[in-house]
């Protein structure tokens, strides 16, 4: 099962995961990221859309 | 025999292509032509942090490189390799070391490149910036000592004139007609974004264009020699170490000439990203002008850092489905959307507030930006952008939506090119 790794070090809260991925990413009201670490297999497509999205590509896979 | 997709250009514009067709069900061959020795990497960090700290070559890659996804299998680069031309009448590219390379599919990726600015003067001091070794080579010149002139006052110009100005430099942001990013984000905030800029130390020159690079007195012949600053049309003198040219930029499409294509402004396609008076070849990226279905307006090119993913999810299955004799499927509607970051203030805009005919101010004063504000932007009465500055991402999402749900203006279909 893969798991959504993001590097709070790169990840600056521009929030273009949370839209391509809602799901999965959501920005809080204080404007920070919140995210599930695993997730359903029918959502690798949008996962992957929400990694090539990002900014800084803070977003990682693993297996 | 196999088939071949060629895709020409092997930036963000290449790789989100070769990943998209992929996506798309094309498992024949796929070869990736780019004239940058480097894998995809990512541009926007180039006149941000990276200028600021790009530590070694291999570290400044290592920081920005891209990415491939997973499931985007047997893809071949050719790094280094630039395509001189193109018979699409023959299916045969030609590259820069003579070699012709056929191809069933042809997806055009290739870009743009930094204008310069048409005057005359030396060389040596001047810059511009699209490409790692650019940025490389600026920042090996900025040192609290420098005086910096930026000519242009767009997203990398402003970017480029916060970043130097934090590094100490003495910067000078000769503006020229409009103001500070005014283009895509409107009049009001554009001053309030020069207050700003000016607030953190830099001499912003406004409504001036340049008439001349001044050379260090005894090193200038025939263009050679190093650069000593400007001169305005009024004749004004801005000295300057360094210069760097941020006035827009040029579509890479040479090397289509000759095949009764419209190049006037990028490559002509349809909202499928199909290239008109072509068959079997897209464009994706900042090349391809295409007709925004959402704002509605003639068919323009998107220089926005989102426009290669968005196009080449549009463009690989269109050709695909060509290639394959499929139906082409409804092309999507994306959203643009972009930012920049200035002082670590955060400029955040969605849909395309450059076409608007009307803004209103949603919240806080556009005149101090800094503090958090939000623009919307219509055209023909229908909301077609929003922008926010310095404020949370949550806010930026919401007037996404807002953006988004105003939708495609009825008759979009036809208006097509």
């Amino acid at each position: 099962m893969k798991t959504i790794d993001v590097d709070r070090t790169l990840c600056d809260n521009h929030g273009q995961c949370a839209i391509a991925a809602p799901d999965v990413f959501r920005m809080n009201a204080d404007g920070e990221l919140e995210y599930e670490a695993t997730f359903d297999d029918a959502l690798l497509d949008v996962v992957e859309e929400a990694i090539d999205v990002c900014p800084v590509q803070a977003i990682f896979l693993k297996d | 025999m196999s088939r071949r997709i060629v895709i020409a250009g092997a930036s963000m514009g290449g790789l989100r292509a070769a990943e998209q067709l992929r996506a798309a069900g094309w498992e024949e061959e796929i070869v990736v032509v780019g004239d940058e020795i480097h894998p995809p990497y990512n541009r926007p960090p180039l006149s941000k942090d990276l200028l600021a700290a790009p530590g070694s070559q291999e570290e400044a890659l290592a920081a920005v490189q891209l990415r491939q996804r997973r499931t985007a299998t047997d893809i071949q680069w050719r790094l280094g390799s630039a395509v001189a031309a193109a018979d699409l009448a023959a299916r045969t590219l030609t590259l820069d070391s003579g070699e012709e390379l056929a191809y069933d599919g042809l997806v055009i990726a290739t870009g743009l490149r930094p204008r310069r600015v048409p005057v005359p003067g030396p060389t040596a001091g001047r810059h511009v910036i699209r490409r790692l070794e650019d940025t490389l080579a600026l920042h090996s010149e900025l040192t609290s000592r420098s005086k910096v002139a930026v000519i242009g006052a767009g997203f990398i110009g402003c970017e480029a004139a916060a970043t130097a100005a934090a590094l100490g430099c003495k910067v000078t942001l000769i503006e020229g007609a409009g103001g500070p990013m005014e283009r895509p984000l409107g009049h009001e905030l554009s001053a309030g974004i020069r207050t700003f800029l000016q607030t953190h130390g830099i001499d912003c020159v406004a409504g001036k264009r340049v008439n001349e690079f001044l050379d260090v007195p005894g090193t200038y012949t025939e263009g050679a020699g190093r650069c000593a600053g400007v001169r305005l049309e009024d004749g004004t003198e801005v000295a300057a170490d360094v210069v760097i040219e941020a006035v827009g930029s040029l579509p890479n499409v040479e090397w289509l000439a000759g095949n009764g294509l419209d190049l006037s402004d990028g490559v002509l396609c349809n909202e499928h990203l199909q290239v008109l008076g072509a068959e079997h070849v897209v464009a994706v990226g900042d090349v391809a002008r295409y007709p925004d279905r959402r704002a509605g307006g003639p068919a323009r090119r998107v220089e926005h850092w989102a426009t290669p993913a968005d196009t080449a999810k549009i463009a690989a299955p269109a050709l695909v489905a060509g290639l394959k004799g499929d139906v082409v499927p409804e092309p999507a509607a994306p959203l643009p959307s972009f930012w920049t970051d200035i002082f670590k203030t955060r400029i955040q805009g969605v849909g395309s507030p450059a076409l608007a005919d009307t803004i209103e101010v949603l919240e806080g004063d556009p005149s101090r930006p800094w503090e958090g504000t939000a623009l919307a932007y219509y055209r023909d009465g229908r909301l077609i952008g929003a922008v926010t500055a310095a404020l949370l991402a949550d806010r930026q999402l919401h007037y996404r939506k807002l953006v988004n749900e105003s939708g495609i203006p009825a008759g979009a279909d036809l208006a097509a090119v």
